[in-house]
């Protein structure tokens, strides 16, 4: 036992390889004969995988989920930010070129709606909870926009660290509900088709609750929507601290 | 060689990051503007160029597609290191704010996506990776 946790520990990103495959292996299986193939496979192994993640939290209190445990550090360098967008890059390599050109301004409009509507709700439940300042409001606000705007933002105006912890709760439960409830309103939404691929990326900001979304929803939609969202966090970052600060401070005074 | 096709990926992910970062501190912002959807774009470009000239045998394409593919795992390894303990402690706050913003937002993409141009033409569908289900 112990020498195949040795082995484990020492090949971090190989086991992760290893541990990820099993899981797709199982998911597919419960996909194709619990479902009926009604739920897409990915759409499981990620439940799945975030189901591991809160149980890696509450094993070893840390903040990177499951790759806390010293085993499971690979699932941390192979679903890092780097190995992330690494494979989204690579994602590009399938896009029309023509598709994604027709859908440019639209998804330009969906940007800026992703970046305002979030806010707008979040500054408003934000105040009606009983955070009646403008720091308070708009840091709370960019949280809801995207958990890497949240804490930029509430850094750039000087919120106090439980706020910025509370934003970036905000954007975490977004990205979550955004990468399990995609597949589910899919229909709704119209996701069916590059255009909306883009207006998605745009709409539901966060780079990772987008790709997990759509990867969970239809494979062959993931560039289109990850080459939207992946403006998201820099629009929202340069928006938050100047334009949305002062128009929630000109508000609320 | 399939590695020319890794490298040129790479290439174009370094390059795109790096313009979002300089991008980033010409207007000011603390963080990366767009960096990998420059990348996307870059390799997109790249790629166009070098299939009209011939310079794209199926081996350097292989070099890219391997990491496309690979792209659902790395999205499930995300998952599983993502800090839901904190998300579930943010409280009705973090979970009224988050929880509105997905409804408002679904509902937009409804609206768009419903009053947008049919889209009839399915070409898009034509050479991608399917799903290897």
């Amino acid at each position: 036992m112990e020498m195949i946790e040795h082995a484990l520990r020492e090949n971090p990103l190989v086991a992760a390889f290893a541990f990820v495959g099993i899981i797709m292996w199982i998911s597919v299986h419960l996909s194709r004969h619990l479902t009926f193939g009604r739920v897409h496979g990915s759409a499981i192994a990620i439940v799945i995988g975030l189901g591991l993640a809160y149980w890696g939290g509450i094993q070893t209190g840390g903040a990177k989920g499951l790759a806390d445990l010293k085993i499971f550090a690979g699932i941390g360098l192979m679903g890092g930010a780097m190995m992330r967008d690494f494979a989204i890059v690579a994602t590009a390599f399938e896009v029309h070129v023509d598709e994604a050109k027709k859908a440019g301004m639209v998804g330009v409009m969906a940007l800026l709606l992703g970046t305002i509507i979030p806010f707008v709700v979040g500054a408003s439940v934000a105040w009606s909870m009983g955070y009646r300042d403008a720091v308070a409001m708009t840091t709370i606000g960019a949280g809801a926009v995207t958990y890497i705007v949240g804490p930029v933002t509430g850094a750039a105006i000087g919120a106090s660290s439980d706020l910025m912890a509370l934003s970036i709760a905000t954007g975490l439960i977004k990205a979550i509900m955004v990468m399990v409830f995609t597949p589910a309103l899919a229909g709704f939404m119209g996701l069916n088709n590059p255009r909306s691929a883009m207006v998605f990326g745009g709409l539901a900001g966060t780079v990772s609750g987008v790709s997990a979304g759509l990867a969970a929803t239809d494979r062959r939609l993931v560039p289109y929507g990850a080459l939207v969202a992946t403006f998201h966090t820099g629009l929202g970052c340069l928006m938050g601290p100047s334009v949305l600060f002062l128009a929630t401070k000109a508000l609320v005074g | 060689m399939i590695i020319y096709g890794t490298a040129i990926l790479a290439a174009c992910h370094l390059l795109g990051v790096y313009i979002g970062d300089l991008l980033g501190s010409l207007i000011g912002v603390k963080a990366n503007v767009g960096g990998v959807g420059i990348a996307m774009m870059l390799l997109i470009a790249v790629r166009v160029y070098l299939h009209k000239r011939g310079l794209m045998p199926d081996t350097t394409e292989a070099g890219v597609g391997f990491w496309a593919a690979m792209y659902i795992p790395v999205v499930v390894a995300m998952a599983a290191q993502q800090n839901v303990v904190a998300a579930l402690k943010g409280g009705p706050v973090a979970l009224i704010s988050a929880l509105g913003a997905v409804i408002l937002c679904a509902c937009v993409i409804a609206l768009i996506n419903r009053t947008g141009p049919k889209n009839q033409d399915s070409s898009w569908q034509v050479g991608t990776v399917a799903d290897e289900t």
